[in-house]
């Protein structure tokens, strides 16, 4: 007995990723241990080796493809000697971080009629925490690997994938306890943020995103039942406050989405940003950025947690930038809302009045002969990831600069089929651009500004030497001055980009890593 | 009766059907197939048969899934049924009368290939030169206005590869050519001789974006009238291997 005891203890000693070194992630900046590199969501690198004088000098030192067509969406977690990535359309693999040859893979034997509806067969990355690695499947499962063989720990039905449910969001590892959310919004699901047992894979609680009868905010869904197939799905990752132990995170459009007719009201809490208790998955507080939605401006954007100082008062606050146009900055207490600007061109709301609600202009609604809004269904930025640079006070986000003629249209459900009521038909081309911004993370006021020639699907990292690293939608990968903008350095991948940046040591060196067309790229000097 | 008001039944709903569908059509399809169906930057759509859509699920599954390799879009927002109502309007449109072009084709083609010199700067199945758009199925992409118009403006509506832009260096070398390619950093651009030049963007002063410029000539007064007809029937004839 007291041999297992001893057993058991040395296997906790060993134990890889225990919670606390997530939690002090900044003091390990040779390692990438959570998808936006700390549990604050600032996508920033610490390291300094890089710097403005130097980063033209970068070139590959090791590229690995993967062997699906899919895109490659997944953010690299970096510990330890190891990369583990997720491959389309969910493979997780681990690559020996020196050279990047492949040290094992799994695969998920994907059901055929397998539909993922409004979106690609994607994976945007793993969580890891002790000796596992934690990975969100598009039929919808959530399951533990071995994260030194990559053998099934334990695997879990999160929800059911023929009503349209799917997950491609990296997962959200706290202590003891694995946090993820749902896609299918465009199937008309009701969306949730789930917590599950890091150990057994037995669920904790569930979040709804939209509340049931009887429970506060039902009330926004004026018309009976439309809240049934509100959808409000959370398919990007959040971010934690270990302190207050509150996990904060983004929530999706109301359903359908061009065609707000059968579902008046605001619609809670769809286009929101919630903060949950992570013991219980009960609501503190939420805000909602788009009341009523008809534009299909999820809130799944990153929301980033900084300390600042917002009219002379230091406030422990959470930004973000969001789809709709605007840049916010609430308190993460409460949700009070304490600053909110556009940071991009935005032709729906005359501004955001003293509780940040948006003051909406007439028509600026879908209709039958298309209504023309800037920005387009794809939001000035989406789902790839900001970055917040403490010591520039700098809040640096890939913008999208692209408007649409907006349609509305039918709208029925029908389990498992578009409920979409409606469409765009977005001007590109040379009508739309794309760029960096580097805004005051107070104010949301713009510092510079980096022009991309098309709108990008690519996040940004500032690191503390000095640099902002972004991608374009052409496959450029590209270093930035954080101070001035200016570009300094910039790889041509060969490959379209959706996919966000990080860095990492490898034998005491820094090196920068992005996913591009169907591989993954490592840069150093 | 019962009969009588089913048939009626189903008449009134084909009728909401095409409307629907005519509503549907403007918003999404008319930027490329023109107002009335008449064509533009896409075909003509007034037309009995449709190369690419033969029957009903094959028009409904263009329109939601688009046609590969061309510049037709699916269009996965529209539910089946909205699918089915735009299909409807397309359809009505075909049942008008049929576009008779004035011009003859075979004096068209005896244009192109001489008076026009036309095969010095486009190919048609597999013979001439490339510097401008291939042409062996141009007939069956764009509408006889449009043809029209690229001869008479060329700079009217240039398709994305030929667009005309002229760079200068930081040394003072001007480039003026079609982009056959841009990002962020780099830009390259293929001159009316057909020589490929890469620039990247920090080695130029100056790039200008030459909106409603083709490097192609105006035919308005190389052709009469009559041999305009004659060179659009030609083209409007080109309609690949089929």
């Amino acid at each position: 007995m007291k041999q297992f005891a001893l057993m058991i203890m040395i296997a906790a000693a060993n134990a890889q990723v225990p919670y606390q070194r997530i939690v002090k992630a900044a003091s390990e900046p040779g390692s990438w241990l959570t998808y936006s590199g700390n549990y604050e969501a600032h996508r920033f690198s610490p390291l300094a080796q890089l710097t403005p004088a130097n980063v033209a000098g970068l070139k590959p030192v090791w590229v690995y493809q993967v062997r699906d067509n899919g895109g490659v969406e997944t953010t690299p977690l970096v510990f330890d000697g190891v990369m583990y990535v997720t491959e389309p359309p969910t493979v997780v693999t681990a690559l020996d971080l020196k050279t990047g040859r492949r040290l094992w893979r799994w695969e998920r034997t994907l059901p055929k009629n397998l539909d993922t509806i409004g979106f690609g067969r994607v994976n945007r990355g793993v969580a890891a925490l002790g000796d596992m690695i934690y990975v969100g499947t598009l039929d919808a499962h959530m399951v533990a690997l071995d994260a030194k063989s990559g053998a099934v720990r334990w695997d879990v039905e999160v929800a059911d994938y023929k009503s349209g449910h799917c997950i491609t969001v990296a997962p959200l590892a706290i202590d003891g306890k694995i946090i993820t959310g749902i896609s299918g919004g465009e199937a008309g699901i009701r969306g949730f943020i789930d917590a599950y047992d890091a150990k057994t894979g037995k669920r904790l609680w569930r979040f709804w995103t939209i509340p049931g009868e009887g429970e506060p905010g039902n009330e926004s869904w004026h018309a009976p039942d439309s809240w049934k197939t509100g959808r409000g799905s959370t398919w990007v990752t959040g971010s934690y406050d270990a302190e207050q132990k509150l996990i904060y995170w983004g929530v999706g459009n109301p359903g359908p989405d061009w065609n707000g007719d059968p579902r008046p009201g605001d619609n809670l809490y769809t286009c929101s940003l919630v903060a949950l208790d992570a013991e219980t998955g009960k609501l503190r507080w939420h805000f909602q950025f788009t009341p009523h939605d008809t534009h299909d401006w999820d809130a799944t954007e990153i929301p980033v947690l900084l300390d600042t100082v917002i009219r002379g008062r230091p406030r422990k606050v959470v930004a973000m930038a969001n789809r709709n146009g605007f840049y916010y900055v609430l308190d993460r207490g409460t949700g009070e809302f304490l600053a909110g600007t556009p940071y991009a061109k935005q032709t729906w709301a005359k501004g955001l009045d003293d509780s940040g609600r948006p003051m909406v202009l007439p028509n600026t609604e879908p209709s039958d002969a298309g209504t023309l809004v800037w920005p387009s269904l794809q939001g000035s930025t989406n789902w790839f990831s900001p970055s917040y640079d403490a010591s520039r006070k700098q809040f640096y986000v890939a913008v999208r600069e692209m408007s649409s003629y907006y349609y509305k249209g039918e709208a029925e459900y029908k389990p498992g089929t578009f409920f979409a009521g409606g469409g765009e038909r977005a001007l590109n081309g040379d009508d739309a651009w794309g760029a960096i911004r580097a805004l005051d993370v107070s104010t949301g006021k713009k510092k510079w500004e980096f022009r991309l020639q098309s709108p990008p699907w690519v996040g940004v990292m500032g690191t503390a030497g000095g640099l902002v690293f972004g991608g374009s939608e052409e496959g450029n990968f590209y270093a930035l001055d954080a101070m001035t903008g200016k570009p300094l350095w910039d790889f041509e991948t060969g490959g379209r980009m959706a996919s966000n940046p990080v860095s990492f040591l490898i034998d005491g060196k820094q090196r920068v890593a992005i996913a591009a067309g169907h591989a993954i790229f490592v840069f150093g000097l | 009766m019962k009969i009588l008001l089913l048939v009626c039944s189903v008449f009134l709903q084909a009728q909401d059907d095409v409307a629907r569908g005519k509503k549907l059509y403007e918003g999404f399809c008319s930027l490329c197939h023109g107002q009335t169906g008449t064509g533009g930057k896409g075909p003509s759509l007034a037309q009995p048969t449709l190369a690419r859509a033969p029957d009903d699920p094959r028009l409904i599954q263009v329109i939601q899934q688009g046609i590969q390799g061309t510049e037709m879009p699916g269009f996965w927002q529209l539910t089946d049924h909205e699918a089915g109502q735009v299909a409807a309007y397309v359809r009505s449109l075909g049942r008008t009368a049929v576009e008779v072009l004035p011009g003859d084709p075979a004096r068209g083609r005896a244009l192109y290939e001489g008076k026009g010199g036309c095969t010095g700067c486009h190919i048609i199945r597999g013979a001439g030169s490339s510097l401008g758009p291939e042409l062996s199925e141009i007939g069956a992409r764009r509408s006889s206005p449009y043809l029209r118009e690229s001869l008479v403006k060329p700079g009217a509506a240039v398709p994305e590869n030929f667009k005309v832009v002229t760079v200068v260096t930081t040394g003072g070398r001007t480039v003026r050519g079609m982009r056959v390619n841009e990002d962020t950093f780099s830009i390259q651009l293929r001159d009316a001789g057909g020589r490929f030049h890469s620039f990247r963007k920090s080695e130029l002063s100056k790039i200008d974006r030459e909106n409603n410029a083709s490097l192609m000539p105006s035919y308005e007064s190389k052709f009469t009238p009559a041999e305009l007809d004659d060179l659009i029937a030609y083209l409007a004839s080109l309609r690949g291997a089929s």
